[in-house]
């Protein structure tokens, strides 16, 4: 009897050691949890259209320290405080900060659960994510607004940099006006016009002006067609064909207003032939093979290659340089010039391309803007040097006043 | 007055999408994608314009004897692509307008895109002719630039060392020039344009 009651007091002593080891089951046979975060605030995304929010939060004490387990931050987001609350994404470990933006309201008639509206209060929760999906106990819940914002505070230096070229425009074309002359060094490809037109007039062959692969809204586009208004007026005088394939309508249209414009200040508007204004394609290299192919049928005696080039800008060149055609080249891609530089005559490099129409027109007005080109060249260079001597000292000053936050 | 309304319009316009540019607002947004589709719509208009240029210009070329072949090879593949994209699901893998477009135009412009290889060996060869002492310092610049590619021992490395100082240092410094220049350059056109001062793109009055 005693034997049994002994055996009953151990099985009962067993039993109340598994209970108990079962209650603490989570603390000493899982993972431990990781403290959670905490201090969380959620504040309006700046200078955007109001569909963002920063959500910021002191990280975990195990993030770094103590048990050190904190592999990541869950962000989750709700519309009100007791409302569902959905994931929005993943920190990871050490960081205390998560962009939420979203500005897609639907997407095929479908209502995007991620949107953020402008003006809507939004909750936020985080809670800090251990190794085997232990996860801790949720932050406090914390709310922000979206705000749309109406000026953007991260290119103040951007504006202040147009504030101060304009000026300088403005007061050079003033200057200008009043009769002040301004020196403007002399581009040897622009000099060369003259002599190429003759080239061709006195070969009796037509004059090939390739505006590039752009858009009628590009800078070195619109560059172009001023050269080509000045080349269409010589030729017009020479009474030398000017062919000008292009490879977008708009430029057409641009292009043929351009050349007539010129034959009619030229006093020839007979010679004027909408048809040498030719719209050939769209794509890059069928483009290539319908101009090379004018080249060569044509024989043209000089070739201009002012705009936007690409790839194509090489086998155009060699291409005419083969056929022996005088070349002038000017574009503002870089990665184009030393193919033009090695295989055309004269080429303008980069701004010489835009400066073309004021060197071209000799207008007191445009050579104005030339100088106001190089006055804001030389706040440039002062601002780089000046910045440069600046940070090697370790004052950051110059650099934090020209950082632009876009 | 022909073209005193184009030159408002573009003075207009040119303010407000600078200012548009500094105000992230959705309205600014809305304003400059609405801006982006004019620009779309009146391109689709213009390709009307073109084609019928292109189409105009190549049935004349049909009289010349000279041009006779080109502009008929033009013309029948036009009408060719022009009708099979007419055709319910030509964009689909196996249709007669993929086939050709896959199989004749594609390999075509493979075509003229590997020609530039034989371009850049010809233009190269012009450019690195040592006439002058900076076609000489070119030529060196060059010549240590493609021995990158080649392994050459021990020497990889130092000249690894070169290539990497010639590309960062004077060759970026001469980039960031010129880049800062097409800036200055491509801003002062543009307000150019904007204040009315360049009207060449306009036409006559």
């Amino acid at each position: 009897m005693a034997r049994k009651l002994v055996l009953v007091l151990i099985l009962l002593a067993f039993a109340f050691v598994g209970v108990g080891a079962q209650g603490a089951a989570p603390d000493t046979t899982g993972p431990p949890k990781p403290a959670p975060p905490s201090n969380v605030v959620v504040l309006d995304k700046p200078n955007d259209m109001g569909h963002g929010l920063i959500i910021k939060w002191t990280l975990s004490p195990y993030d770094g320290a103590g048990l050190n387990n904190v592999l990541a931050y869950e962000v989750f987001r709700a519309d009100s405080v007791d409302g569902e609350y959905l994931k929005r994404g993943v920190a990871v470990k050490g960081t205390g900060e998560y962009e939420d933006v979203d500005n897609t309201e639907s997407t095929n008639g479908n209502r995007n659960p991620g949107y953020i509206a402008a003006g809507r209060t939004y909750h936020y929760k985080v809670r800090a994510m251990a190794s085997g999906n232990v996860y801790s106990d949720f932050s406090e819940p914390a709310s922000g607004i979206p705000i749309e914002n109406w000026f953007h505070f991260g290119k103040v230096p951007i504006l202040v940099g147009i504030i101060i070229f304009w000026a300088f425009v403005v007061y050079f074309i003033l200057h200008a006006r009043k009769g002040k002359e301004f020196y403007v060094r002399p581009l040897a490809g622009i000099n060369a016009v003259d002599d190429a037109i003759g080239r061709a007039t006195e070969m009796g062959r037509p004059i090939l002006f390739i505006l590039g692969l752009g858009t009628a809204g590009d800078i070195a586009t619109i560059a172009g067609f001023t050269i080509l208004a000045r080349v269409a007026k010589l030729t017009a005088e020479y009474q030398t064909p000017v062919l000008v394939p292009v490879n977008d309508p708009v430029m057409m249209a641009v292009a043929q207003e351009t050349v007539r414009t010129a034959y009619l200040e030229a006093g020839r508007p007979e010679l004027y032939k909408p048809e040498n204004i030719s719209y050939e394609t769209a794509m890059q290299f069928p483009y290539v093979a319908a101009v090379v192919g004018i080249m060569l049928r044509e024989r043209t005696a000089t070739n201009f290659y002012m705009g936007v080039f690409y790839a194509e800008s090489l086998i155009l060149a060699e291409t005419g340089n083969m056929a022996g055609s005088i070349q002038i080249s000017g574009t503002d891609q870089i990665s184009q010039l030393p193919f033009f530089i090695a295989a055309t005559d004269y080429t303008l490099i980069g701004e010489e391309l835009y400066a073309a129409s004021a060197y071209l027109s000799k207008e007191p007005v445009q050579v104005g803007t030339l100088k106001a080109q190089d006055w804001g060249k030389a706040v440039v260079m002062a601002v780089l040097i000046g910045g440069a001597i600046l940070i090697s000292l370790g004052i950051p000053f110059i650099k934090n006043m020209i950082s632009v936050n876009l | 007055m022909r073209k005193q309304i184009p030159i408002y319009f573009v003075l207009v316009s040119g303010i407000v999408m600078i200012i548009q540019y500094f105000v992230p607002s959705q309205l600014s947004d809305d304003l400059f994608t609405y801006a982006n589709d004019w620009v779309i719509v009146i391109g689709i208009f213009a390709l009307a314009l073109g084609i019928w240029s292109l189409l105009k210009a190549e049935f004349r070329k049909l009289r010349d004897p000279k041009e006779i072949f080109y502009a008929g090879v033009l013309l029948v593949g036009y009408f060719v692509m022009f009708f099979s994209g007419l055709k319910r699901g030509n964009l689909e893998y196996g249709s007669f307008f993929m086939t050709i477009f896959n199989n004749i135009l594609v390999p075509i412009q493979a075509t003229l895109f590997s020609l530039l290889a034989f371009y850049i060996a010809s233009a190269a060869y012009r450019a690195f002719r040592a006439r002058t002492v900076l076609a000489t310092i070119l030529l060196l610049t060059a010549f240590i630039i493609m021995l990158r590619l080649i392994p050459l021992g021990g020497f990889s490395s130092v000249n690894q060392t070169a290539v990497s100082w010639i590309l960062s240092v004077p060759n970026m410094a001469a980039k960031r020039a010129i880049t800062m220049g097409v800036g200055l350059g491509a801003i002062a056109t543009c307000i150019k344009i904007i204040l009315g001062i360049e009207r060449t793109y306009l036409g006559h009055d």
